[in-house]
């Protein structure tokens, strides 16, 4: 892929947070991810979009140095993290937040203390947990669970605590692996409520995995109006342009571009999948 | 359902000694390596020690009256059942105390600490707290390696006090032994080899449960069915573990003290 199609038509100045260059990765002898390369800049959020097994949670993954690549790099915040030890990944990952696809909350813990588990780790005053906890979970409207565990939610629920936990520590960036999978549209629209109030309140990068197009669509063509308090369409072009689509297909990119780009597109497979 | 080659059965248990031995060494490790989880001690320590207080102390006093009641059979044969308290001191102290109460741990906490770790790596918890930025096996493992170790040797302490109450009672009751006869036979013939041999083995049976049982739950796949596996294996492993180690302490002690 060229440097001009990685930066996707962002200014050349815009600072680039995640990068992956040429990455593989396979497991049992099948390759999962063939040659990918994109970028993330900063405050731009990217829908990944791809069928079940074509290597979006994977690829997630890979971005957390939860995994390694088999070739190519990844750089997150200007460190080159496929060959990073351990430890110092676990610093690197404090700068980033990550909603798994199940919420993968701690289940022998409060939601107060799920949110608040990395400002325990960093030794924050209790009085100041409580406040940021509260804060974060106002956020996702969510305050008035601070004692129950996460078996006493709903699963909609469950994804608001899990992205409370993930913006937090306010990360610069943030991964969502299917935060909408398995949940009703009503509740799936006021989680990307939330994704999309987190991008335009903190200006926060962000890689996107998601099954369902309408979620991306929303990303693309909404803003988060902070005086009314909701997510409101895009008035002027129709298109958020913080937001950009990638399109995995066995394990390669097969589109990188804005959602005008997206529509335009005359691929046969990407026309199949977006109508 | 595809039936494994022979070399792949071995490189796989090759790979899964290696993996025990990096986190089994990675666990100890951390002992000298920031943060600490003290809290996270404290409360392991009260599951594994003062929740296995119950079966270690039954188990004890009931191995220790059957010691009693076995030897003194034998005994009589000689005209020496004055010594039942020495018997049962000797096996208690040096055998049966430690390896019974770690194996009665090791189907109490090598099962626990597999279950709960394995649940928490299929529902991708580990995977969460490593996301969140902290080392799960500094959070998870030191803990417990540090707990059971510590723990285990006070209650095999116990274990050998409670085996030798057991002991006395079946000797006063059944034996008809006095309690001066009994209690002195006891600590007359026991030397320091002896107590050092009771005493050391909790150590690294200690580390034998955690350490296997946390590896059994950070290595689960696949779902509920992964957990139970993980379970039943942790458990097999570790008694069989046990046994086997137990020989070579024993063997190395009788070795270096002659006893």
């Amino acid at each position: 892929m060229t440097d001009a199609a990685l930066t996707n038509g962002h200014p050349a100045a815009s600072e680039v947070v995640l990068e992956f260059k040429d990455v593989e990765l396979g497991f049992d002898q099948h390759l999962v991810l063939r040659g990918v390369s994109f970028r993330l800049h900063r405050g731009e959020t990217k829908v990944l979009f791809g069928v079940a097994g074509s290597g979006k949670s994977v690829l997630l993954k890979l971005a957390l140095g939860l995994l390694r690549p088999d070739a190519g790099t990844i750089t997150v915040l200007g460190q080159e993290i496929s060959s990073m030890p351990e430890q110092d990944l676990f610093e690197l990952r404090r700068k980033i937040g990550m909603v798994f696809q199940e919420s993968a909350l701690f289940d022998s813990m409060t939601v107060e203390e799920n949110v608040a588990f990395r400002l325990t780790e960093e030794h924050v005053p209790a009085e100041q947990i409580r406040e940021r906890v509260t804060e974060a979970l106002r956020f996702v409207e969510l305050e008035h669970t601070l004692e129950k565990f996460p078996a006493q939610l709903s699963g909609g629920m469950r994804r608001r605590v899990a992205i409370a936990r993930a913006i937090i520590t306010q990360p610069e960036i943030i991964l969502y692996d299917s935060p909408t999978g398995g949940l009703d549209p009503i509740t799936s629209t006021t989680i990307v409520e939330l994704i999309i109030k987190q991008r335009d309140v903190y200006q926060t990068s962000a890689l996107m995995v998601t099954h369902r197009l309408q979620d991306g669509f929303t990303m693309a063509t909404h803003c988060f109006d902070k005086r009314k308090g909701q997510m409101v369409p895009v008035k002027e072009s129709g298109t958020n342009t913080n937001t950009s689509f990638l399109i995995l297909r066995d394990g390669k990119v097969i589109f990188d571009g804005t959602g005008h780009e997206l529509a335009a597109s005359t691929d046969e497979y990407i026309k199949e999948y977006i109508s | 359902m595809r039936l494994n080659l022979p070399e792949e059965i071995v490189k796989e248990k090759v790979l899964a000694v290696q993996e025990y031995s990096l986190l089994a060494g990675e666990a100890v490790g951390n002992l000298f390596r920031r943060p600490r989880y003290v809290s996270d001690i404290l409360m392991q320590a009260d599951f594994i020690g003062v929740g296995s207080l119950p079966i270690v102390v039954l188990t004890g006093l009931s191995i220790g009256a059957v010691l009693a009641l076995q030897t003194s059979t034998t005994l009589q044969q000689f005209g020496s059942v004055s010594l039942t308290g020495q018997l049962v001191s000797f096996s208690m102290i040096k055998e049966i105390g430690p390896v019974l109460t770690s194996l009665m741990l090791a189907g109490r906490a090598a099962t626990g600490m597999a279950s709960e770790l394995g649940s928490m790596k299929v529902t991708e918890q580990i995977d969460a707290m490593r996301a969140l930025g902290t080392d799960p096996v500094k959070k998870l493992i030191t803990p417990r390696v540090v707990s059971t170790v510590v723990m285990l040797f006070f209650l095999s302490i116990l274990s050998d006090l409670m085996g030798l109450v057991g002991g006395y009672i079946v000797a006063v009751s059944r034996l008809g032994l006095t309690t001066s006869q009994y209690w002195t036979s006891t600590y007359q013939q026991l030397q320091f080899p002896d107590v050092f041999q009771g005493l050391c083995k909790p150590f690294f049976f200690g580390f034998i449960i955690a350490t296997v049982g946390c590896y059994y739950g950070f290595s689960t796949k696949g779902g509920t069915q992964g957990v139970g596996r993980s379970t039943t294996q942790a458990m097999v492993a570790a008694s069989v573990l046990i046994l086997i180690v137990d020989f070579f302490i024993t063997q190395l002690l009788i070795g270096i003290f002659g006893r």
